[in-house]
């Protein structure tokens, strides 16, 4: 018998052998018990099912327990407060314990989000929901800071002992950046996770952050290098010029390119001095006009400072040489060299240097302006780049990038120009806007979204067209929409995709909200 | 007034996933007109496609369910997502309201066929034939007789052929249908459970089959009560009217744990009682259709005043359950009283010893830590360890309960067996049941 419980010494072993080979083989074995002796001996095969007989249920009533193991040390304390019943309830719901039911749309939206409110608040969560929260974040990567964070103490006791969760010894909470396991981590981890340990520590301690890449640079690879690069982006400053101006001679192109990005970025850097003079000499303001001289070459210096010297999309070659120099220039050239502000400069007409090509620099100039804005956050000039919020009735386009602009502007500024732009456009344009905005959406953002989805219902177009901003609207809007959308599903035609539509909205929405009130 | 259930028990009554989730889209005040609860029931009107919104009821005792939908499902979404509703709180459906006539009527009819069921059970069992039972009762167990004496020529066979020697793939399954045909359903379903079993545990299978069939050969030889256990293994059912109408034991009844199993036919749940006063164990099964949740919802950790009438047996658990005396209430916050693992498999061994086909016995182990090592799960006191049974519980059961345990004794419900103990139901730091299945 299998039974991992000890049971006392009998002749189990004996009858065993002799039922595998057969009673016409193997003699029955000699009775040892009163019991064993009294059984009819006359058929050895029902002899022997008889003596097994009194042999199991022998070895099971007198079973004993097995000598104690070793327990590890407990799991150390977690003094947070413990989460709210409601919610407890309602992160079993959102982690599809109970055979996976879930309750309303979309759930696998809200668990993000339920666990970064909940991770805000501090709360601990009930034990027996941590195994399945470490399951999932094993299974969704972007889930896993918060999950960490939030099984805390004890998610780090379990971790070691099932292999499943060996990430969670990785992820480190942001405590944990300075500590030796961080050295180590930077050592010997995985790409992914070395990258998201200096991210984490530029955001701490810029200087250890690049103290750390700088002592490793050299032997990275090339494709290593770009990435690594991209993450001194949290925490720039000018203490990063002298790595970066260094980073300007690499050996891979991408590392240049991305090292003279970050460098024109920093208004001071002597890269952005270079790019500013370059872009003077290309563009000469004389009152009421701009005069374009495009650049005739792209010189040693200026590849040097990243600019390559093909187009990769196929531009004209003074057209991207002149992109790219105004796009690395400090915006603040244009304003303290002519004394205008964005909105001026952008409202004077451009013309042709008498050695330029064509009045097509105009546009050139506005998408170099939106670039520099881009990188250099300057959310004055992205203001006036992305003009007044457009306005019912009047048709007007904003040249470029207007959701990278938009990301650009303050919270509110943002979710206000989108309102206005999805009032007088609808949502057919709308997606990488809305997606620029900050969630939850402010009520007239939100208010605006459900109107232009109700327009879209009547004009009889089909909810799976808008099924990117749909996905979006279920994440973002604002909790106190949920009666107006409850009364569009109410007013839609029943049984229409829209009414299915609306109506599991509504209850995504008034999930959201319940969701959220329980962790007050 | 009727406590609100939880959420959980709640989805517990769902018959299928899809149910669930068109429940959830109901679960909001949105769709619900007129909704109230009072004289133990709960009612509201559903807006659904049609113009007239569905009448959908709920009689929370039973529980027993009423909706105007064409569903089939049962019960069907707008029960479930009242309930949902109900469970929410007072600002979602209102107390104590009087009833609409249309609940009023279906209640006062549940009430008189309740009435009409038991009068007529009366007249029946007035009316039977005693001689011709007898008749009938003979033939079978004559039946079951021939099937057991051919089960125990099948089992020395093999014994005298050697276990080593497999036998012709189907050969079982074979006996197992003669057994069918014998009227001895117990003997075929332990048939098929030999056809599965590792060979190391083969003699043991062998043994305890030999033993069933042998001891019913000579049940008239047999004291009435383990008769009566030996006539359940091998297969004969007792009316679960006619047990409730012999005597029934009354208890406050601790649920301590409750877990369902599925095949393709048949949902069985199986919820575990532990009575107050008795300090007796009970074990109710319920069964439901695929589609269908079994009827039976009792959460685990709340009490229960009922009758329950013991299925008859040397060792009686299985249970019926009779008259309950108000719904299911919260238990006070504290774990059950438990034994160490020496004290639990002394306590299998007790039972054993009155029916030795037990493969396990309910039991509560006190202060265990739950550990894993390379040869499996263990649960140890300091000074004794019990495996945890192989098999028994999916992985993520057991890391939920090494969660709930942090490295800290608990208190564990759960069956302690020969193979281990199944760990159903643990008791956190806070003294809350926490369901492991």
């Amino acid at each position: 018998m299998t039974a991992p419980v000890l049971a006392p010494a009998d002749d189990w072993a004996d009858l065993q052998g002799a039922a595998l080979l057969g009673t016409d083989r193997r003699p029955l074995p000699e009775p040892r018990t009163a019991l064993a002796a009294a059984v009819d001996r006359t058929d050895p095969a029902g002899a022997l099912l008889d003596l097994a007989a009194v042999a199991a249920v022998r070895r099971r009533a007198g079973a004993l327990p097995a000598p104690a193991v070793e327990t590890p040390a407990p799991a150390p304390d977690d003094p947070r407060p413990a989460l709210p019943e409601a919610a407890a309830r309602r992160l079993a719901v959102l982690l599809g314990t109970r055979g996976g039911h879930g309750s309303t749309a979309n759930l696998a939206e809200l668990l993000p989000q339920w666990l970064t409110a909940a991770r805000t608040r501090g709360y601990r969560l009930p034990p027996a929901l941590v195994p399945t929260l470490l399951d999932t974040a094993r299974a969704r990567s972007e889930l896993r800071s918060d999950a960490v964070a939030l099984a805390g103490p004890l998610g780090r006791w379990l971790a070691p002992h099932n292999p499943d969760w060996k990430y969670v010894t990785r992820t480190a909470g942001e405590q944990d950046v300075h500590q030796q396991p961080g050295e180590l981590l930077w050592q010997e981890g995985l790409f992914a996770e070395r990258v998201t340990h200096l991210t984490r520590l530029r955001r701490t301690d810029p200087a250890a952050g690049l103290a750390l890449l700088a002592s490793t640079w050299s032997t990275e690879r090339a494709e290593d290098r770009v990435l690594f690069l991209d993450s001194l982006q949290d925490g720039l400053s000018a203490a990063d010029e002298d790595f970066l101006e260094a980073a300007l001679s690499d050996r891979s192109k991408n590392v240049r390119a991305t090292a003279a990005e970050l460098l024109s970025t920093l208004p001071g850097s002597a890269l952005a001095a270079r790019m500013a003079a370059r872009a003077r000499a290309a563009v000469r303001h004389d009152g009421d006009r701009l005069h374009v001289t495009p650049p005739a070459a792209c010189d040693a210096a200026m590849q040097r400072d990243g600019i390559p010297v093909k187009s990769p999309t196929g531009r004209g070659e003074r057209a991207w040489w002149f992109g790219e120099v105004v796009a690395g220039a400090p915006l603040a050239l244009w304003t303290t060299g002519t004394g205008l502000g964005p909105e001026q400069l952008l409202a004077l007409p451009t013309v042709d240097a008498p050695d330029g090509g064509g009045a097509e620099w105009a546009e050139d100039l506005r998408e170099a302006w939106a670039r520099a804005a881009v990188r250099q956050q300057d959310a004055a000039w992205a203001r006036a780049l992305l003009g007044t919020p457009p306005r019912p009735g009047r048709d007007t386009r904003t040249p470029g990038a207007p959701a990278k602009l938009l990301a650009v502007l303050p919270p509110a500024e943002r979710a206000a120009w989108t309102a206005a732009f999805v009032q007088t456009h609808g949502l057919g344009d709308a997606f990488q806007l809305l997606g620029a905005c900050a969630t939850p959406w402010t009520p007239p953002l939100s208010t605006a979204v459900v109107a232009a989805l109700k327009r879209a219902a009547e004009l009889g177009s089909y909810p799976w067209s808008h099924s990117g901003v749909l996905g979006m609207t279920e994440r973002a809007l604002a909790p106190e929409t949920a009666p107006a959308v409850e009364a569009l599903a109410a007013d839609t035609s029943p049984d229409t995709a829209w009414s299915d539509t609306f109506t599991r909205l509504a209850g995504t929405l008034r999930f959201r909200q319940a969701m959220l009130t329980e962790l007050e | 007034m009727e406590e609100r259930w939880s959420t959980e028990h709640v989805l517990s009554l769902a018959p299928d996933p899809a149910s669930l989730k068109a429940a959830g889209k109901l679960s909001g005040p949105g769709p619900w007109s007129a909704t109230g609860t009072g004289r133990g029931a709960l009612w509201g009107l559903c807006k659904g496609s049609g113009s007239t919104p569905y009448r959908t009821a709920v009689e929370l005792g039973t529980p027993a369910y009423k909706c105007s939908c064409p569903s089939r499902k049962f019960p069907c979404k707008h029960a479930l997502g009242l309930l949902l509703l109900w469970a929410a709180g007072p600002e979602a459906v209102a107390d104590g309201a009087a009833p609409p006539d249309w609940v009023e009527e279906w209640l006062d009819g549940r009430g008189r066929a309740a009435a009409d069921r038991a009068a007529k059970q009366q007249a029946k069992a007035a009316e039977a034939d005693p001689e011709a039972a007898r008749r009938r009762a003979e033939k079978r167990a004559a039946r079951v007789a021939g099937g057991a004496r051919e089960l125990r020529l099948r089992l020395a066979d093999g014994v005298r052929r050697g276990l080593a020697d497999p036998l012709p793939a189907g050969a079982w399954e074979e006996v197992a249908a003669r057994m069918v045909d014998a009227q001895a359903p117990g003997l075929a379903s332990r048939v098929r459970v030999l056809a599965e079993a590792p060979q190391d545990e083969l003699l043991e299978e062998y043994a305890m089959l030999h033993l069933l069939a042998g001891a019913y050969g000579r049940i008239d030889t047999l004291p009435e009560a383990l008769a009566a256990t030996v006539r359940t293994r091998v297969g004969f059912t007792t009316d679960a009217a006619d047990l409730l109408a012999g005597p029934t034991v009354r208890d406050r009844w601790h649920v301590l744990g409750s877990r369902d199993t599925a095949d393709d036919r048949l949902t069985t749940r199986r919820v575990w009682l532990h009575g107050a006063k008795t300090g007796r164990h009970a074990l109710l099964l319920a069964f439901g259709r695929p589609g269908q949740a079994p009827d039976l919802a009792l959460p685990t950790g709340r009490l229960l005043e009922a009758e329950l009438a013991y299925h008859p047996g040397a060792r009686p658990l299985r249970a019926v359950l009779g008259t309950r005396y108000g719904g299911p209430e919260p238990a006070p916050a504290a774990a059950p009283a438990g034994l160490s693992p020496a004290g639990a498999l002394a306590g299998y061994g007790a039972a054993v010893a009155e029916d030795p086909w037990l493969d396990g016995w309910p039991t509560v182990l006190a202060d265990v830590v739950p550990v894993r090592t390379p040869e499996g799960w263990q649960l140890t006191d300091g000074a004794h360890s019990l495996p945890v049974r192989r098999g028994a519980l999916p992985e993520a059961a057991l890391w939920r309960l090494a969660a709930v345990s942090a490295g800290h004794p608990v208190t564990l419900f759960g069956e302690c067996g020969h193979h281990g103990f199944t760990p159903v139901t643990a008791w956190d730091a806070e003294h809350r049941p926490v369901p492991l299945g």
